[in-house]
Protein backbone atom coordinates (compact mmCIF):
# COMPACT_ATOMS: atom_id res chain seq x y z
CA UNK A 1 0.00 0.00 0.00
CA UNK A 2 2.91 2.32 0.62
CA UNK A 3 3.50 4.85 -2.14
CA UNK A 4 0.24 4.21 -4.03
CA UNK A 5 -2.81 6.40 -3.38
CA UNK A 6 -5.34 4.27 -1.49
CA UNK A 7 -8.77 3.98 -3.10
CA UNK A 8 -10.42 5.05 0.16
CA UNK A 9 -8.49 7.25 2.59
CA UNK A 10 -9.93 8.43 5.91
CA UNK A 11 -8.14 10.88 8.16
CA UNK A 12 -9.25 12.21 11.55
CA UNK A 13 -12.90 11.31 10.97
CA UNK A 14 -15.05 12.45 13.89
CA UNK A 15 -18.78 12.27 14.41
CA UNK A 16 -20.82 12.87 17.57
CA UNK A 17 -24.54 12.46 18.20
CA UNK A 18 -25.35 14.81 21.07
CA UNK A 19 -22.84 14.11 23.81
CA UNK A 20 -21.91 10.67 22.42
CA UNK A 21 -18.71 10.74 20.40
CA UNK A 22 -19.22 7.82 18.01
CA UNK A 23 -16.22 8.35 15.72
CA UNK A 24 -13.25 9.92 17.44
CA UNK A 25 -10.51 10.28 14.86
CA UNK A 26 -10.72 7.38 12.40
CA UNK A 27 -7.62 6.94 10.22
CA UNK A 28 -7.90 4.21 7.62
CA UNK A 29 -6.51 3.41 4.16
CA UNK A 30 -8.19 0.87 1.88
CA UNK A 31 -6.24 -0.17 -1.20
CA UNK A 32 -7.82 -0.97 -4.56
CA UNK A 33 -8.99 -4.56 -4.79
CA UNK A 34 -8.92 -5.13 -1.04
CA UNK A 35 -11.76 -6.80 0.85
CA UNK A 36 -11.69 -5.11 4.24
CA UNK A 37 -13.83 -6.35 7.11
CA UNK A 38 -14.48 -3.93 9.95
CA UNK A 39 -15.43 -5.53 13.25
CA UNK A 40 -16.52 -3.94 16.49
CA UNK A 41 -19.20 -4.09 19.17
CA UNK A 42 -22.78 -2.89 18.84
CA UNK A 43 -22.88 0.89 18.84
CA UNK A 44 -19.17 1.19 18.15
CA UNK A 45 -19.80 3.29 15.04
CA UNK A 46 -19.24 0.77 12.24
CA UNK A 47 -22.45 1.66 10.42
CA UNK A 48 -21.86 5.38 11.01
CA UNK A 49 -18.41 5.02 9.45
CA UNK A 50 -19.82 3.40 6.30
CA UNK A 51 -22.63 5.95 6.10
CA UNK A 52 -20.06 8.76 6.32
CA UNK A 53 -18.15 7.30 3.37
CA UNK A 54 -21.39 6.86 1.42
CA UNK A 55 -22.35 10.48 2.14
CA UNK A 56 -25.49 9.54 4.08
CA UNK A 57 -24.11 11.12 7.27
CA UNK A 58 -22.01 14.29 7.30
CA UNK A 59 -18.99 13.93 9.61
CA UNK A 60 -18.19 16.71 12.10
CA UNK A 61 -14.50 16.71 11.15
CA UNK A 62 -12.04 14.79 9.05
CA UNK A 63 -11.20 13.89 5.49
CA UNK A 64 -12.80 11.25 3.26
CA UNK A 65 -10.99 10.74 -0.02
CA UNK A 66 -11.96 8.43 -2.87
CA UNK A 67 -9.12 8.01 -5.36
CA UNK A 68 -7.48 11.09 -3.87
CA UNK A 69 -10.62 13.25 -4.25
CA UNK A 70 -11.87 14.83 -1.04
CA UNK A 71 -15.65 14.31 -0.84
CA UNK A 72 -16.11 17.36 1.38
CA UNK A 73 -15.17 19.73 -1.43
CA UNK A 74 -17.45 18.26 -4.07
CA UNK A 75 -20.56 19.84 -5.55
CA UNK A 76 -23.77 17.85 -6.05
CA UNK A 77 -23.00 16.50 -9.52
CA UNK A 78 -19.36 15.64 -8.82
CA UNK A 79 -20.39 13.95 -5.58
CA UNK A 80 -23.04 12.00 -7.48
CA UNK A 81 -20.39 10.84 -9.96
CA UNK A 82 -18.35 9.43 -7.08
CA UNK A 83 -21.44 7.92 -5.49
CA UNK A 84 -22.26 6.13 -8.74
CA UNK A 85 -19.12 4.06 -8.09
CA UNK A 86 -20.64 2.68 -4.87
CA UNK A 87 -22.88 -0.32 -4.27
CA UNK A 88 -24.38 -1.04 -0.88
CA UNK A 89 -26.00 -4.09 0.71
CA UNK A 90 -27.93 -2.91 3.77
CA UNK A 91 -28.29 -4.92 6.95
CA UNK A 92 -31.93 -5.82 6.32
CA UNK A 93 -31.55 -5.55 2.55
CA UNK A 94 -33.70 -2.35 2.56
CA UNK A 95 -35.62 -3.46 -0.52
CA UNK A 96 -38.35 -1.11 -1.74
CA UNK A 97 -41.61 -2.73 -0.59
CA UNK A 98 -43.73 -1.16 -3.30
CA UNK A 99 -41.57 -2.37 -6.19
CA UNK A 100 -41.23 -5.84 -7.69
CA UNK A 101 -37.94 -7.68 -7.28
CA UNK A 102 -36.74 -6.84 -10.81
CA UNK A 103 -37.56 -3.15 -10.28
CA UNK A 104 -35.52 -3.20 -7.07
CA UNK A 105 -32.56 -4.79 -8.82
CA UNK A 106 -32.76 -2.49 -11.84
CA UNK A 107 -33.43 0.66 -9.81
CA UNK A 108 -29.86 1.97 -10.05
CA UNK A 109 -29.64 1.06 -13.73
CA UNK A 110 -32.80 3.02 -14.51
CA UNK A 111 -31.58 5.95 -12.42
CA UNK A 112 -28.07 6.09 -13.84
CA UNK A 113 -28.38 4.86 -17.40
CA UNK A 114 -30.64 5.69 -20.31
CA UNK A 115 -32.22 2.27 -20.74
CA UNK A 116 -35.79 1.17 -21.29
CA UNK A 117 -37.75 -0.71 -18.66
CA UNK A 118 -37.69 -3.79 -20.90
CA UNK A 119 -33.89 -3.68 -21.08
CA UNK A 120 -33.72 -3.03 -17.35
CA UNK A 121 -35.87 -6.06 -16.61
CA UNK A 122 -33.67 -8.28 -18.79
CA UNK A 123 -30.57 -6.94 -17.04
CA UNK A 124 -32.18 -7.54 -13.63
CA UNK A 125 -32.96 -11.17 -14.51
CA UNK A 126 -29.30 -11.64 -15.53
CA UNK A 127 -28.05 -10.20 -12.23
CA UNK A 128 -30.54 -12.29 -10.24
CA UNK A 129 -29.06 -15.38 -11.91
CA UNK A 130 -25.62 -14.32 -10.65
CA UNK A 131 -26.91 -14.52 -7.06
CA UNK A 132 -28.62 -17.85 -7.64
CA UNK A 133 -32.20 -16.65 -8.17
CA UNK A 134 -34.33 -17.71 -11.11
CA UNK A 135 -36.38 -15.48 -13.42
CA UNK A 136 -39.60 -16.52 -11.66
CA UNK A 137 -38.48 -14.41 -8.68
CA UNK A 138 -38.35 -11.22 -10.74
CA UNK A 139 -42.08 -10.50 -10.61
CA UNK A 140 -42.47 -11.16 -6.87
CA UNK A 141 -42.52 -8.44 -4.22
CA UNK A 142 -40.02 -8.27 -1.31
CA UNK A 143 -42.68 -9.27 1.24
CA UNK A 144 -43.07 -12.60 -0.59
CA UNK A 145 -39.40 -13.53 -0.12
CA UNK A 146 -37.57 -15.22 2.76
CA UNK A 147 -34.82 -13.36 4.63
CA UNK A 148 -32.08 -15.15 2.70
CA UNK A 149 -33.72 -14.39 -0.65
CA UNK A 150 -34.13 -10.75 0.33
CA UNK A 151 -30.41 -10.60 1.08
CA UNK A 152 -29.66 -12.10 -2.34
CA UNK A 153 -31.92 -9.57 -4.03
CA UNK A 154 -30.22 -6.81 -2.01
CA UNK A 155 -26.85 -8.12 -3.21
CA UNK A 156 -28.12 -8.23 -6.79
CA UNK A 157 -29.26 -4.61 -6.48
CA UNK A 158 -25.87 -3.61 -5.06
CA UNK A 159 -23.90 -5.17 -7.93
CA UNK A 160 -26.34 -4.47 -10.80
CA UNK A 161 -24.61 -1.27 -11.91
CA UNK A 162 -21.18 -2.96 -11.63
CA UNK A 163 -19.80 -0.61 -8.94
CA UNK A 164 -16.09 -0.62 -8.19
CA UNK A 165 -16.59 -0.11 -4.44
CA UNK A 166 -19.01 -2.37 -2.57
CA UNK A 167 -20.20 -1.93 1.02
CA UNK A 168 -21.83 -4.66 3.09
CA UNK A 169 -23.55 -3.84 6.38
CA UNK A 170 -23.72 -7.03 8.47
CA UNK A 171 -24.59 -9.24 5.49
CA UNK A 172 -25.27 -12.41 7.51
CA UNK A 173 -27.25 -10.92 10.41
CA UNK A 174 -30.55 -12.72 10.91
CA UNK A 175 -29.64 -15.68 8.68
CA UNK A 176 -29.02 -19.28 9.66
CA UNK A 177 -25.36 -20.40 9.45
CA UNK A 178 -25.80 -22.24 6.16
CA UNK A 179 -27.57 -19.33 4.47
CA UNK A 180 -24.95 -17.01 6.00
CA UNK A 181 -22.20 -19.06 4.35
CA UNK A 182 -24.12 -19.01 1.05
CA UNK A 183 -24.42 -15.20 1.16
CA UNK A 184 -20.73 -14.87 2.05
CA UNK A 185 -19.83 -17.10 -0.87
CA UNK A 186 -21.94 -14.99 -3.22
CA UNK A 187 -20.32 -11.82 -1.91
CA UNK A 188 -16.82 -13.22 -2.50
CA UNK A 189 -17.80 -14.40 -6.01
CA UNK A 190 -19.35 -11.04 -6.91
CA UNK A 191 -16.40 -9.03 -5.59
CA UNK A 192 -13.96 -11.22 -7.54
CA UNK A 193 -16.03 -11.16 -10.72
CA UNK A 194 -16.42 -7.37 -10.67
CA UNK A 195 -12.86 -6.78 -9.47
CA UNK A 196 -14.32 -4.45 -6.85
CA UNK A 197 -12.97 -3.14 -3.59
CA UNK A 198 -15.17 -4.28 -0.71
CA UNK A 199 -15.80 -2.93 2.77
CA UNK A 200 -17.92 -5.10 5.07
CA UNK A 201 -18.91 -4.65 8.68
CA UNK A 202 -19.90 -7.64 10.73
CA UNK A 203 -20.08 -9.21 14.18
CA UNK A 204 -19.85 -12.67 12.67
CA UNK A 205 -16.24 -13.92 12.91
CA UNK A 206 -16.79 -16.82 10.50
CA UNK A 207 -18.25 -14.37 7.99
CA UNK A 208 -15.36 -11.93 8.56
CA UNK A 209 -12.79 -14.63 7.73
CA UNK A 210 -14.73 -15.76 4.67
CA UNK A 211 -15.28 -12.31 3.16
CA UNK A 212 -12.18 -10.37 4.12
CA UNK A 213 -8.57 -10.48 3.14
CA UNK A 214 -7.88 -7.66 5.60
CA UNK A 215 -9.62 -6.74 8.85
CA UNK A 216 -9.80 -3.75 11.17
CA UNK A 217 -11.36 -3.31 14.57
CA UNK A 218 -13.12 -0.16 15.73
CA UNK A 219 -13.34 0.57 19.45
CA UNK A 220 -13.84 3.83 21.32
CA UNK A 221 -14.40 5.61 18.03
CA UNK A 222 -10.95 4.69 16.66
CA UNK A 223 -9.33 1.94 14.62
CA UNK A 224 -7.46 0.00 17.30
CA UNK A 225 -6.10 -2.79 15.10
CA UNK A 226 -5.79 -3.75 11.47
CA UNK A 227 -4.12 -6.61 9.72
CA UNK A 228 -4.73 -9.71 7.61
CA UNK A 229 -8.17 -11.25 8.18
CA UNK A 230 -6.46 -14.59 8.78
CA UNK A 231 -4.85 -13.13 11.93
CA UNK A 232 -8.15 -12.11 13.50
CA UNK A 233 -8.31 -15.03 15.96
CA UNK A 234 -4.67 -14.64 17.00
CA UNK A 235 -3.96 -10.95 16.57
CA UNK A 236 -2.06 -10.47 19.82
CA UNK A 237 -4.19 -7.36 20.47
CA UNK A 238 -6.11 -7.81 23.76
CA UNK A 239 -9.12 -5.83 22.46
CA UNK A 240 -9.37 -7.92 19.29
CA UNK A 241 -8.75 -11.16 21.17
CA UNK A 242 -11.52 -10.47 23.68
CA UNK A 243 -13.94 -9.51 20.90
CA UNK A 244 -13.18 -12.37 18.52
CA UNK A 245 -13.30 -14.97 21.30
CA UNK A 246 -16.39 -13.43 22.89
CA UNK A 247 -14.91 -13.20 26.40
CA UNK A 248 -16.77 -11.29 29.08
CA UNK A 249 -13.56 -10.37 30.89
CA UNK A 250 -11.02 -8.10 29.28
CA UNK A 251 -10.25 -4.52 28.40
CA UNK A 252 -13.57 -3.96 26.58
CA UNK A 253 -16.19 -2.82 29.02
CA UNK A 254 -19.66 -3.08 27.49
CA UNK A 255 -22.05 -0.25 28.26
CA UNK A 256 -24.86 -2.01 30.10
CA UNK A 257 -26.38 1.21 31.33
CA UNK A 258 -26.61 4.65 29.81
CA UNK B 1 -39.92 30.12 40.00
CA UNK B 2 -40.75 32.94 37.60
CA UNK B 3 -37.44 32.49 35.83
CA UNK B 4 -38.09 28.75 35.47
CA UNK B 5 -41.40 29.50 33.78
CA UNK B 6 -39.76 32.03 31.47
CA UNK B 7 -36.99 29.56 30.65
CA UNK B 8 -39.55 26.86 29.87
CA UNK B 9 -41.47 29.28 27.67
CA UNK B 10 -38.24 30.22 25.93
CA UNK B 11 -37.44 26.58 25.22
CA UNK B 12 -40.90 26.06 23.73
CA UNK B 13 -40.55 29.15 21.53
CA UNK B 14 -37.08 28.12 20.35
CA UNK B 15 -38.30 24.58 19.61
CA UNK B 16 -41.29 25.97 17.69
CA UNK B 17 -39.04 28.30 15.68
CA UNK B 18 -36.69 25.40 14.91
CA UNK B 19 -39.59 23.19 13.81
CA UNK B 20 -41.02 25.94 11.61
CA UNK B 21 -37.63 26.56 10.03
CA UNK B 22 -37.04 22.87 9.32
CA UNK B 23 -40.54 22.56 7.86
CA UNK B 24 -40.05 25.63 5.65
CA UNK B 25 -36.71 24.33 4.34
CA UNK B 26 -38.25 20.91 3.71
CA UNK B 27 -41.15 22.49 1.79
CA UNK B 28 -38.82 24.70 -0.28
CA UNK B 29 -36.60 21.73 -1.09
CA UNK B 30 -39.63 19.70 -2.16
CA UNK B 31 -41.01 22.54 -4.32
CA UNK B 32 -37.62 23.29 -5.87
CA UNK B 33 -37.50 19.82 -7.45
CA UNK B 34 -40.61 20.67 -9.49
CA UNK B 35 -38.37 22.61 -11.87
CA UNK B 36 -35.20 20.51 -11.60
CA UNK B 37 -35.05 17.26 -13.63
CA UNK B 38 -35.22 14.32 -13.53
CA UNK B 39 -38.97 14.09 -12.96
CA UNK B 40 -40.62 10.92 -11.71
CA UNK B 41 -43.88 10.86 -13.67
CA UNK B 42 -44.66 7.31 -12.60
CA UNK B 43 -44.49 8.28 -8.92
CA UNK B 44 -46.66 11.34 -9.60
CA UNK B 45 -49.36 9.30 -11.35
CA UNK B 46 -49.26 6.69 -8.60
CA UNK B 47 -49.70 9.40 -5.94
CA UNK B 48 -52.47 11.07 -7.94
CA UNK B 49 -54.42 7.81 -8.18
CA UNK B 50 -53.82 7.02 -4.50
CA UNK B 51 -54.86 10.46 -3.28
CA UNK B 52 -57.56 11.30 -5.80
CA UNK B 53 -59.20 8.14 -7.06
CA UNK B 54 -59.06 6.06 -3.89
CA UNK B 55 -60.31 8.96 -1.72
CA UNK B 56 -63.42 9.41 -3.85
CA UNK B 57 -65.72 7.10 -1.82
CA UNK B 58 -64.97 8.66 1.55
CA UNK B 59 -65.16 12.21 0.20
CA UNK B 60 -68.39 11.48 -1.68
CA UNK B 61 -70.03 9.94 1.37
CA UNK B 62 -68.97 12.86 3.55
CA UNK B 63 -70.27 15.36 1.01
CA UNK B 64 -73.66 13.72 0.43
CA UNK B 65 -74.45 13.42 4.13
CA UNK B 66 -73.22 16.95 4.80
CA UNK B 67 -75.52 18.34 2.09
CA UNK B 68 -78.44 16.32 3.48
CA UNK B 69 -77.86 17.50 7.05
CA UNK B 70 -77.42 21.10 5.91
CA UNK B 71 -80.79 21.04 4.13
CA UNK B 72 -82.52 19.49 7.12
CA UNK B 73 -81.00 21.80 9.72
CA UNK B 74 -81.44 24.96 7.71
CA UNK B 75 -85.08 24.08 7.06
CA UNK B 76 -85.61 23.75 10.82
CA UNK B 77 -84.20 27.21 11.40
CA UNK B 78 -85.41 29.06 8.29
CA UNK B 79 -88.98 27.81 8.50
CA UNK B 80 -89.40 29.84 11.71
CA UNK B 81 -88.85 33.00 9.66
CA UNK B 82 -90.60 31.78 6.50
CA UNK B 83 -87.24 31.88 4.72
CA UNK B 84 -87.28 28.33 3.34
CA UNK B 85 -86.45 29.60 -0.13
CA UNK B 86 -82.95 30.47 1.11
CA UNK B 87 -82.13 26.82 1.82
CA UNK B 88 -80.79 26.16 -1.68
CA UNK B 89 -78.63 29.26 -1.41
CA UNK B 90 -77.26 28.28 2.00
CA UNK B 91 -76.51 24.72 0.96
CA UNK B 92 -74.62 25.65 -2.19
CA UNK B 93 -72.63 28.46 -0.57
CA UNK B 94 -71.76 26.39 2.51
CA UNK B 95 -70.68 23.41 0.45
CA UNK B 96 -68.65 25.23 -2.20
CA UNK B 97 -67.00 27.82 0.02
CA UNK B 98 -66.38 25.90 3.24
CA UNK B 99 -67.63 22.42 3.87
CA UNK B 100 -66.55 20.89 0.58
CA UNK B 101 -62.86 21.82 0.86
CA UNK B 102 -62.61 21.59 4.64
CA UNK B 103 -64.34 18.25 5.08
CA UNK B 104 -62.65 16.75 2.02
CA UNK B 105 -59.34 18.04 3.41
CA UNK B 106 -59.94 16.52 6.83
CA UNK B 107 -61.00 13.21 5.32
CA UNK B 108 -57.98 13.07 3.02
CA UNK B 109 -55.70 14.11 5.90
CA UNK B 110 -56.94 11.12 7.88
CA UNK B 111 -56.66 8.71 4.99
CA UNK B 112 -53.77 9.89 2.84
CA UNK B 113 -51.71 12.00 5.26
CA UNK B 114 -51.51 9.09 7.67
CA UNK B 115 -50.61 6.67 4.88
CA UNK B 116 -47.85 8.95 3.58
CA UNK B 117 -46.34 9.39 7.03
CA UNK B 118 -46.50 5.65 7.70
CA UNK B 119 -44.98 4.72 4.32
CA UNK B 120 -42.14 7.23 4.43
CA UNK B 121 -41.58 6.57 8.14
CA UNK B 122 -41.24 2.86 7.49
CA UNK B 123 -38.91 3.56 4.60
CA UNK B 124 -36.81 5.74 6.89
CA UNK B 125 -36.47 3.24 9.74
CA UNK B 126 -35.78 0.33 7.36
CA UNK B 127 -33.00 2.23 5.51
CA UNK B 128 -34.98 2.36 2.26
CA UNK B 129 -34.52 6.15 2.06
CA UNK B 130 -30.76 5.72 2.51
CA UNK B 131 -30.87 3.02 -0.15
CA UNK B 132 -32.40 5.51 -2.60
CA UNK B 133 -29.44 7.84 -2.03
CA UNK B 134 -26.96 5.04 -2.72
CA UNK B 135 -28.77 4.36 -6.00
CA UNK B 136 -28.24 7.89 -7.36
CA UNK B 137 -31.78 8.94 -6.56
CA UNK B 138 -32.60 12.03 -4.52
CA UNK B 139 -35.21 10.89 -1.96
CA UNK B 140 -36.86 14.32 -1.84
CA UNK B 141 -37.24 14.34 -5.61
CA UNK B 142 -38.47 10.73 -5.77
CA UNK B 143 -40.68 10.52 -2.69
CA UNK B 144 -41.76 14.00 -1.63
CA UNK B 145 -42.13 16.23 -4.70
CA UNK B 146 -44.52 13.91 -6.62
CA UNK B 147 -46.73 13.62 -3.52
CA UNK B 148 -46.82 17.39 -2.94
CA UNK B 149 -47.80 18.05 -6.55
CA UNK B 150 -50.29 15.18 -6.73
CA UNK B 151 -52.05 16.24 -3.52
CA UNK B 152 -52.28 19.89 -4.62
CA UNK B 153 -53.92 18.74 -7.88
CA UNK B 154 -56.04 15.86 -6.56
CA UNK B 155 -57.80 17.69 -3.74
CA UNK B 156 -59.40 20.38 -5.97
CA UNK B 157 -60.63 17.59 -8.25
CA UNK B 158 -62.09 15.81 -5.24
CA UNK B 159 -63.71 19.05 -4.09
CA UNK B 160 -65.39 19.51 -7.48
CA UNK B 161 -66.95 16.09 -6.96
CA UNK B 162 -67.75 16.90 -3.31
CA UNK B 163 -69.44 20.17 -4.34
CA UNK B 164 -71.69 18.44 -6.85
CA UNK B 165 -72.55 15.54 -4.55
CA UNK B 166 -73.04 17.83 -1.53
CA UNK B 167 -75.51 20.00 -3.45
CA UNK B 168 -77.21 16.86 -4.68
CA UNK B 169 -77.55 15.66 -1.08
CA UNK B 170 -79.34 18.89 -0.17
CA UNK B 171 -81.46 18.61 -3.31
CA UNK B 172 -82.56 15.07 -2.45
CA UNK B 173 -83.66 16.01 1.07
CA UNK B 174 -85.28 19.26 -0.03
CA UNK B 175 -87.32 17.65 -2.80
CA UNK B 176 -87.99 14.16 -1.41
CA UNK B 177 -88.54 15.01 2.26
CA UNK B 178 -89.27 18.72 2.57
CA UNK B 179 -91.53 19.05 -0.47
CA UNK B 180 -89.54 21.59 -2.50
CA UNK B 181 -90.14 21.90 -6.21
CA UNK B 182 -87.07 20.37 -7.91
CA UNK B 183 -86.98 22.99 -10.66
CA UNK B 184 -87.21 25.90 -8.21
CA UNK B 185 -84.56 24.40 -5.93
CA UNK B 186 -82.10 23.94 -8.80
CA UNK B 187 -82.93 27.37 -10.16
CA UNK B 188 -82.19 28.95 -6.76
CA UNK B 189 -78.99 26.98 -6.47
CA UNK B 190 -77.68 28.11 -9.87
CA UNK B 191 -78.96 31.66 -9.55
CA UNK B 192 -77.18 32.41 -6.31
CA UNK B 193 -73.82 30.76 -6.87
CA UNK B 194 -70.97 32.90 -8.20
CA UNK B 195 -67.72 31.91 -9.83
CA UNK B 196 -65.76 33.16 -6.83
CA UNK B 197 -67.64 30.80 -4.51
CA UNK B 198 -66.36 27.80 -6.43
CA UNK B 199 -62.91 29.20 -7.21
CA UNK B 200 -62.23 30.10 -3.58
CA UNK B 201 -63.13 26.56 -2.55
CA UNK B 202 -60.83 25.07 -5.17
CA UNK B 203 -57.94 27.33 -4.17
CA UNK B 204 -58.49 26.31 -0.56
CA UNK B 205 -58.50 22.68 -1.63
CA UNK B 206 -55.18 23.05 -3.46
CA UNK B 207 -53.61 24.64 -0.38
CA UNK B 208 -55.08 21.97 1.90
CA UNK B 209 -53.82 19.21 -0.40
CA UNK B 210 -50.33 20.66 -0.32
CA UNK B 211 -50.47 20.95 3.49
CA UNK B 212 -51.67 17.35 3.90
CA UNK B 213 -48.86 15.98 1.73
CA UNK B 214 -46.31 18.28 3.35
CA UNK B 215 -47.24 17.14 6.86
CA UNK B 216 -47.37 13.48 5.87
CA UNK B 217 -44.03 13.60 4.08
CA UNK B 218 -42.27 15.82 6.65
CA UNK B 219 -43.21 13.71 9.65
CA UNK B 220 -42.64 10.42 7.86
CA UNK B 221 -39.34 11.47 6.31
CA UNK B 222 -37.98 12.61 9.67
CA UNK B 223 -39.35 9.78 11.81
CA UNK B 224 -36.99 7.99 14.15
CA UNK B 225 -36.98 5.02 16.47
CA UNK B 226 -38.70 2.06 14.84
CA UNK B 227 -42.38 1.21 14.99
CA UNK B 228 -43.09 3.62 17.85
CA UNK B 229 -41.48 6.47 15.90
CA UNK B 230 -43.51 5.66 12.80
CA UNK B 231 -46.70 5.61 14.89
CA UNK B 232 -45.84 8.98 16.44
CA UNK B 233 -45.06 10.42 13.00
CA UNK B 234 -48.41 9.22 11.65
CA UNK B 235 -50.33 10.78 14.53
CA UNK B 236 -48.38 14.03 14.28
CA UNK B 237 -48.96 14.21 10.52
CA UNK B 238 -52.74 13.87 10.84
CA UNK B 239 -53.05 16.24 13.81
CA UNK B 240 -50.79 18.89 12.25
CA UNK B 241 -52.53 18.68 8.87
CA UNK B 242 -55.98 18.94 10.48
CA UNK B 243 -55.05 21.97 12.57
CA UNK B 244 -53.31 23.67 9.64
CA UNK B 245 -56.35 23.07 7.39
CA UNK B 246 -58.60 24.85 9.87
CA UNK B 247 -56.11 27.68 10.44
CA UNK B 248 -55.47 28.22 6.73
CA UNK B 249 -59.21 28.00 6.07
CA UNK B 250 -59.72 31.05 8.25
CA UNK B 251 -56.82 32.89 6.62
CA UNK B 252 -57.98 32.13 3.09
CA UNK B 253 -61.58 33.04 3.91
CA UNK B 254 -60.34 36.39 5.20
CA UNK B 255 -58.34 36.83 2.02
CA UNK B 256 -61.22 36.04 -0.33
CA UNK B 257 -64.27 37.43 1.40
CA UNK B 258 -63.39 40.03 4.06
CA UNK B 259 -64.68 43.43 3.19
Amino acid sequence: MSGAVPLIRLRGLRKAFGSKQVLDGIDLDIATGTSLVIIGGSGSGKSVLIKCILGLIVPDEGVIEIDGINLAGLSGQAREKIRARFGMLFQNAALFDSLAVWENVAFGLLARHQITRKEARAAAVDVLAQVGLGPEIAALYPAELSGGMQKRVGLARAIAARPDILFFDEPTTGLDPIMGAVIDGLIVDCVKRLGSTAVAITHDMASARRIGDRAAMIYGGRIVWQGPAGDLMASGNPLVDQFTHGRREGPIQMELRR
Amino acid sequence: MVFDAIAALGRVVIAACGWTGRLALFALDGISHLVRPPFYGRMFVRALVEIGYFSLPVVALTAVFTGMVLALQSYTGFSRFSAESAIANLVVLSVTRELGPVLAGLMVAGRVGAAMAAELGTMRVTDQIDALSTLSTNPMKYLVTPRLLAAAIALPLLVVVADIIGVMGGFIIATAKLGFNPYVYLHNTIAFIETMDVVSGLVKAAVFGFLIALMGCFHGYNSRGGAEGVGAATTAAVVAASVLILAFDYGLTEMFFSR
